[in-house]
């Protein structure tokens, strides 16, 4: 049985744009799984007809074995949903919002409160439970939403956008509160315009784009889809006699900073090797470009090609 | 969990989340009702009143009291609905319900609930301010309060509907300045349409709220215009499709779904 089930989903809004072309997709239980995609390429749509915010024109929705059509009040009682706006009355107070959430779902005021008190807790939000929601920072009204998705308990949580516009201490202490509860069995679909957070967060991965599935896969696959890395080094000694680097194409960024292409069959030991070899001490070392944003460019301009043909 | 239960809940959480709404503005909610009515019985009722006598055999500031105390009624428990229904899609919280196994009819009830509370609240406020100025001495408490609870839903069914349809705060002004307000003022709560010429008596019968402003005023006074039978059948006829149009509405997402 699989965590969410989509079979030749198709949506075509009122105004004739056909936001999904049928998509077949499939989470597994206890996964985290990201979907990615540009802007306008259908995640959202997917992710509001799962969560029954927008009607499906055709295709068919399970999760964890319950068909959406069939029995929704089960589908929606495992879903916990994280949407990319803030969605909630910004004028009531902190803790109400996720109590009231938890009331929806029909559960007792007193489990309710014990219930939003541990996770406003876990979401440093417990001081500001009498707060109105509006004097919230940003990463607040995220986090926020997080402890309301969670109130009921849902199986499968989708979070749409959760770290936009977040500084990164929030969004690392959200990535290692999400990771635990993902620990912990929830399975976790998550859509991010930042790729860092899906490669390090994510096992298995789809890729939309035009209301297609352009990639459907482990992260670990797609990434060795990769047939090159650029590596930025930053070195002890000048590199103004630096010729050649054994069979490695580099180039100078400036007189202590070398940037170094590492092609499939070749390694970064050899790498090393090579430089010590020419007396050069390696200070250190970063990525060029995150290897998941580099595929993903590198399929979009691959799919735009192919359109343009 | 029985699924009774879980209704339950969620309906007390909806409803509960409503009259916290208005009596947290309780200055823009309650107050006002209260101000109007007290003008309203200070100029028709004592300074013109006393010169009209009486009006069905009933002193004149006496014939008045139900019609101000339901129009206050009516007012409130359509502007409790359209304009909570609508923030919440304004502000899309009312996602927070679409998401959650809330059954259409649970949600209805609950929003009309909150209309009903706040349409009660102010009818006991403006009915405190009309003790103040006439010697109210009701029939028949049944009957009043069937008629009182009975326009409120009529009402807050109004109010939904125009919020499911509205697009902007213009749009949930338009039908209780143009619709509303002058329906209530025809509807029979400064006169009796025994004094309209018989064309307009006639017309005067096709509103819905003439109706139940004289079963209000029969349950207080013992007197009417019409039938009040037929008033009671008028308006439970109107809440059942009213009912029915909300329901559908909902079930397809009309307004609140893409």
């Amino acid at each position: 049985m699989s965590a969410l089930l989509l079979q030749d989903l198709r949506k075509t809004y009122r105004n004739g744009f056909e936001a999904l072309k049928g998509i077949d997709l499939e989470v597994a239980p206890g996964d985290f799984f990201a979907l990615l995609g540009p802007n306008g390429a259908g995640k959202s749509t997917a992710i509001g007809i799962v969560s029954s915010l927008v009607t499906k024109s055709s295709g068919r929705v399970e999760v964890f074995g319950q068909d959406l059509d069939r029995n929704p009040e089960g589908v929606k009682s495992a879903i916990g949903l994280v949407p990319q706006e803030f969605n909630f009355n910004q004028w009531e107070p902190v803790a109400e919002i996720v109590v009231n959430q938890a009331g929806f779902y029909g559960i007792p005021r007193k489990l309710a409160w014990e219930r939003a008190e541990q996770s406003l807790r876990q979401l440093e939000l417990w001081d500001r439970r009498k707060d109105q929601a509006i004097s919230l920072s940003g990463g607040m009204k995220r986090r926020l939403m997080i402890a309301r998705a969670l109130v009921h308990q849902p199986r499968l949580l989708i979070l749409d956008e959760p770290t936009a516009g977040v500084d990164i201490e929030i969004r690392r202490s959200m990535w290692s509160f999400l990771t635990e509860i993902n620990r912990q069995g929830t399975t976790i679909i998550l859509t991010t315009h930042y790729l860092e957070e899906a490669e390090s967060l994510c096992r298995n991965i789809a890729i939309i784009n035009q209301g297609r599935i352009a990639e459907h896969s482990s992260m670990k696959r797609l990434l060795n889809q990769l047939h090159n890395e650029v590596f930025v080094l930053n070195i002890a000694q000048e590199l103004t006699r630096l010729e050649e680097l054994g069979g490695y194409r580099w180039q100078r960024l400036d007189e202590h900073t070398l940037e170094v292409e590492v092609n499939r069959g070749q390694s970064i030991n050899g790498l090393f090797q090579a430089l010590a070899q020419r007396g050069l001490e390696v200070i250190s070392m970063r990525n060029k470009q995150n290897r998941l944003e580099q595929l993903f460019i590198g399929m979009l301009n691959a799919s735009r090609g192919g359109a343009a043909k | 969990m029985t699924r009774f239960n879980r209704y339950r809940i969620a309906f007390q959480t909806i409803l509960t989340k409503e009259i916290l709404r208005f009596s947290r503005i309780w200055i823009q909610t309650l107050v006002p009702p209260a101000i109007t009515t007290t003008l309203y019985f200070i100029i028709f009722g004592n300074l013109i009143g006393q010169r009209i006598g009486e009006m069905d055999g009933v002193r004149y500031i006496d014939f008045i009291v139900p019609g101000l105390i339901l129009m206050a009624v009516i007012t409130n428990s359509y502007s409790n609905v359209v304009s909570s229904f609508f923030s919440s899609k304004y502000q899309r919280h009312v996602e927070e319900l679409l998401i959650s196994p809330v059954p259409s009819w649970v949600i209805l009830s609950g929003y009309v609930g909150g209309g009903v509370a706040r349409g009660v609240l102010v009818g006991i406020v403006v009915t405190g301010v009309s003790l103040l100025f006439s010697d109210l001495d009701i029939r028949s408490y049944g009957w009043t309060l069937t008629v009182f609870v009975l326009t409120s839903i009529l009402f807050s069914l109004g109010g939904f509907i125009n919020a499911v349809y509205a697009k902007s705060f213009d749009d949930i002004s338009i039908i209780p300045t143009f619709v509303l307000t002058p329906l209530t003022y025809l509807g029979g709560v400064f006169y009796s349409i025994t004094m309209l010429p018989g064309i307009w008596q006639k017309i005067s019968l096709a509103n819905p709220v003439l109706y139940m402003v004289n079963a209000f005023r029969y349950g207080l006074l013992g007197v009417t215009d019409i039938p009040i039978a037929s008033a009671l059948v008028i308006i439970i006829v109107f809440i059942s499709g009213l009912t029915a149009f909300s329901l559908y509405l909902l079930n397809h997402g009309v307004g609140v779904k893409s």
